[in-house]
């Protein structure tokens, strides 16, 4: 009935799991237990479990994400922790076992479902609103899409307490990935975590794609998509073609442990060396993936915070889709040292480092942007210049270890543990916090508090700098990556300064959690009636903040790169039909909820060995799909009475604003002529 | 405001430039991979400070940038041009795309260049005679066999100084990955296959040698002393062995090799079954139905080619 799944797999003996599921099992009561006493269910079904609307899906991304970034922060502060204290004849806390499922844990978690879900949420909300659509091309899918990704963050989450997690690291590690070294549930949870929310990424990828090129506004050509449109098509087309190699990959691994095959094994013709190479062709488009929107997300912020056009918009958008093309040249160099002939890892070398050229030339075309720009030093601008330092740091080191000869001594070392981070950290991390709080407003109609997002700033640009420059130290010390402890005592003050960094870090989460609340409570002092809450330039500031469900009530035409400044600056923008049109939208659909449902739970028979629950769910997930596509209901219409109704209230609530504006800085100017008549007196 | 702005720019380059020095200077000592004691880890230490002088000149503008613009043009200072227009500037490009393309080409060149130099395949030139070590792993456990004087030790490897040492690796088990950090390059080792690696110690001294790749639980203590003596210690050192009551055969490896996730203390054989390595290598090959070792080397020579690569080959992309 259960397969493999007995009351045993429960670690009970455990108090630091034990700890970790009850916090989290006493969360979940705390919310539901609310949700029923408020009769939210309704509420949450409507609105936001059936939504087809891009917006609202793309929230919900973040909100996982923002989940999931506390679970791997736990998982990063447990390794610092280990390896602070882990050092001589000190075992640590941790038992090898527990520390090799923390790091896979930590890595699986940050990858897949922080950086994934945290980028898509923004493509979701801001591609639509910056293309001047209306929906995204297929909404129906972008739900399925994302509640896949639930379903494998899902697994995640229940490896915590039933069970265990992979050990063999975010990468998995052939063939100790094998049933052979490995005849535990762990590696399964991983593979099937990674392959749920895999096909929900790529389905994602294909709904982007086809949105940015069908659905952009009239008068929007190529060469007039704001950057991070752009960006956000390059690491679409880069997901369409690289999540089928992970899929595949990950198809024959399962093959090896469910049905005995031998793709990655020793002996029976088996090669390790095949999951190495399958691994990195996903795994280096991959980092392109979450960083390349990043990129596009730095580009709206430094112009508008310059509030200046973009410097060399060509040159950034030929500097992307170069990177996007050479992403898929250098996957060899994460292996140099497998005993490749030297032309191999000459040419991955040199391929790896001339994607050098277009990342520098987009950091110098950046600071041109700011170059006789007006910049104004809001908390997304914070992060940008944040990002440029420190990314430059992690590029050398990247340059470095392109260069085989230098790789064979610093690889698998904490070196490479500190140069990945210090890419991902401010090169992508730091343009999700960036994006967040520059369309923040856009999302929800208010500011996020400057304060506390400048707090939050510091606390992760310091304690990132004090957790990962040791590393690159210690790296050149020998030290290997993974190490659940180490005799060399030299290494440990900077494991400890580590350690150190980390919980800084910990104080810039604390920091953006506070913000959070402390907005919400200011919401009404913080608020945006004009839907342009920074001086924007492109499209998603032309409507309202929030948009209304169909996010412009007449299509605008574009006219130039900076289609909104355009606007402004010939009068055109705010403008204030008399009459609308009826406005066709898609209707609310159970399906993509109802698919992740089922594929949880085939995700979890198949970890257990539940046969017929496998069963069920794969035949659940296969009607509903021909339900879904055979169902004819194509969305229904918002009436154009209704449409002038939320368009008449937005202004008004904009002209109030706009009176309430003028009185207060009418008063603040009375209170300077009193004190400047004071002190004439 | 901007003033605030400019001491924590400050602030910020200072720390950076500190923990950069840091790296560079402080702790410099104790970075064996920089100061390192071997051979081809000399010329590694090298081309790694080379990489990163050149680099600077693409990096250190950026801070500088950074930290200028932010002051200039930040919105307070109304004194500054402001050029809300100015999108193009065909020298500006010229500079960002010309720079980083010829420190590329700079270092391209370097990396042809050192990549043949630094080839872990490539046998070092010495007046000594080489010693060949086959290195075998487990997932937790390094065997050195010295097929030349026919011993073998278990975590622990002796060798003299300014000799060259010419490794054959295998893995008994999973993947594993062999380094010394003092004396240079990584190679991994795996199952059914033969990787090379050549490293030369160009001082006396015990040296650390960790597994790099994660291989269970007993990867965090899969380390070894790498011990560079005189001849004359290694002559002595093998004296040693050779008293050793144990011997090595498949057997006996298969038995160290099944007990997952141990950490053996140092063992010694004082005599090791002939051919030792290539038939832990063909322990996964069986399969096939291949003929015996020895009639392989008849067939083939040293080097296997084409298909039979796998066997004990080069490891991959031949």
């Amino acid at each position: 009935m259960f397969g493999k799944l007995s009351l045993s797999d429960i670690p009970f003996h455990d108090p630091i799991v034990m700890g970790a599921i009850g916090s989290s099992t006493i969360g979940a009561v705390v919310i539901l237990g609310l949700m029923t006493y408020y009769k939210k269910w309704g509420y949450l079904w409507t609105e936001w479990l059936t939504t087809v609307d891009h917006k609202k899906i793309g929230i919900m991304y973040i909100i996982l994400a923002g989940v999931m970034l506390l679970r791997g922060f736990a998982d990063a502060v447990m390794m610092r922790a280990q390896q602070a204290i882990a050092a001589g004849g000190n075992e640590g806390y941790l038992t090898a076992h527990h520390f090799d499922q923390v790091f896979g844990a930590h890595g699986t978690i940050m990858i897949i479902f922080v950086a994934m879900p945290f980028i898509i949420g923004l493509m979701n909300i801001i591609i639509p609103l910056q293309i001047g659509a209306r929906d995204v091309a297929f909404p129906v899918m972008n739900s399925v899409s994302f509640f896949l990704t639930v379903a494998g963050a899902g697994l995640m989450m229940i490896s915590l307490g039933v069970g265990e997690f992979s050990n063999t690291g975010w990468t998995g590690l052939a063939p100790l990935f094998e049933k052979e070294f490995n005849p535990g549930v762990g590696v399964d949870y991983w593979a099937w975590a990674f392959q749920l929310s895999g096909m929900g990424t790529l389905l994602g990828g294909i709904n982007f794609v086809v949105t940015i090129l069908k659905m952009r506004a009239p008068g929007m050509s190529l060469m007039k998509m704001p950057l991070f449109t752009w960006t956000s098509l390059t690491s679409s087309v880069l997901i369409i073609f690289s999540f089928p190699v992970i899929t595949g990959a990950l198809t024959l691994l399962t093959l090896d442990r469910y049905l005995g095959m031998h793709f990655f094994t020793n002996d029976m013709g088996g090669n390790m060396m095949m999951w190495n190479n399958l691994f990195w062709m996903w795994g280096h488009p991959e980092v392109y993936i979450v960083i390349l929107p990043a990129f596009g997300i730095f580009s709206e912020v430094v112009s508008t915070f310059s509030s200046k056009r973009l410097f060399a918009y060509k040159s950034l958008v030929w500097a992307t889709a170069v990177i996007m093309i050479l992403s898929f040249t250098v996957w060899l160099h994460h292996f140099f040292t497998m005993g490749n002939t030297v032309n191999v890892n000459v040419f991955f070398g040199i391929t790896t480092m001339l994607i050098a050229i277009p990342t520098g030339v987009k950091v110098y075309d950046w600071l041109f942007t700011m170059y006789r720009g007006r910049i104004r030093f809001t908390s997304p601008m914070y992060w940008m210049l944040g990002f440029l330092t420190a990314f430059v740091i992690g590029g050398m080191t990247g340059v470095l270890m392109a260069i085989p000869g230098a790789d064979y001594v610093v690889h698998n070392s904490v070196f490479l543990v500190a140069h990945y981070h210090n890419m991902l950290i401010p090169g992508a991390l730091f343009g999700y916090f960036a994006g967040f709080s520059y369309w923040f407003p856009k999302m929800f109609g208010f500011k996020l508090d400057e304060k506390w997002g400048k707090r939050a700033f510091w606390g992760w640009m310091i304690g990132f700098l004090v957790a990962f420059m040791p590393l690159y130290a210690v790296g050149f010390m020998g030290m290997p990556r993974r190490a659940a402890h180490y005799d060399d005592l030299s290494w440990q003050p900077y494991m400890i300064t580590a350690a150190i960094g980390t919980a800084i870090v910990g104080l810039g989460i604390a920091c953006q959690v506070i913000q959070l609340v402390v907005s919400f409570r200011k919401r009404e002092e913080l608020e945006d009636a004009t839907g342009d809450a920074w001086d924007g330039r492109t499209l998603e500031w032309a409507t309202a903040s929030p948009p209304p469900e169909y996010n412009f009530a007449v299509v605008p035409v574009v006219g130039d790169l900076d289609a909104f400044w355009e606007m402004k600056e010939q009068g055109t923008a705010f403008r204030h039909y008399p009459v609308y049109a009826d406005i066709h939208m898609p209707k609310n659909q159970p399906y993509g909820v109802i698919i992740g449902g089922l594929a949880l739970g085939l995700g979890f028979a198949m970890i257990w060995y539940i046969w017929w629950l496998a069963i069920a769910s794969l035949i659940g997930i296969i009607a509903t799909i021909i339900i879904s596509g055979s169902n004819d209901n194509d969305g229904y219409l918002i009436p154009a009475s209704e449409v002038k109704r939320i368009e008449d209230l937005r202004f008004d609530r904009m002209a109030q604003a706009k009176k309430e504006k003028e009185e207060e800085v009418e008063k603040l100017s009375k209170e300077e002529v009193y004190e400047y008549s004071d002190k004439n007196n | 405001m901007s003033s605030s702005v400019k001491k924590k720019g400050i602030k910020f380059l200072k720390g950076t430039l500190l923990v950069l020095m840091a790296i560079f200077a402080g702790g410099c000592k104790k970075m064996v991979v920089l100061e390192s004691k071997g051979a081809v880890g000399v010329e590694q230490a090298f081309l790694i400070k080379i990489a990163f002088l050149l680099m600077l000149i693409v990096v250190l503008p950026v801070f500088v940038m950074v930290i200028w613009f932010s002051i200039r043009y930040r919105a307070s200072n109304t004194k500054a041009t402001f050029k809300p227009k100015w999108t193009h500037s065909n020298a500006v490009e010229a500079v960002v795309w010309g720079v980083p393309v010829a420190i590329i080409i700079v270092l391209g060149y370097i990396t042809w260049e050192s990549t043949h130099e630094l080839n872990p395949y490539k046998p070092l030139e010495s007046d000594n005679k080489a010693i060949e070590i086959d290195v075998i792993s487990t997932d937790s456990d390094w065997l050195f066999v010295y097929p030349e004087y026919g011993v073998a030790i278990v975590n622990q490897m002796v060798f003299p100084v300014n000799t060259p040492l010419n490794f054959r690796l295998t893995s008994g088990s999973v993947m594993t990955s062999f380094f010394i950090p003092a004396l240079g390059s990584q190679m991994y080792a795996m199952a059914g296959m033969q990787t090379k690696l050549h490293l030369m110690a160009n001082e006396v001294g015990v040296f650390r040698g960790h597994n790099m790749e994660y291989s269970g639980n007993g990867y965090a203590g899969m380390n070894f002393n790498a011990i560079s003596t005189t001849q004359e210690g290694f002559e002595n050192w093998l004296k040693g062995v050779k008293e050793s009551t144990d011997s090595l055969s498949v057997d006996r490896f298969k038995d160290i090799n099944s007990m997952f996730n141990m950490n053996h203390p140092v063992t010694s054989f004082s005599a090791v079954e002939p051919d030792l390595f290539n038939k832990v290598v063909m322990e996964n090959m069986h399969w096939m139905g291949m003929p015996e070792h020895s009639e392989m080397e008849e067939k083939y020579g040293d080097e296997p080619k084409g298909s039979m690569h796998m066997m004990h080959g080069h490891g991959s992309m031949h």
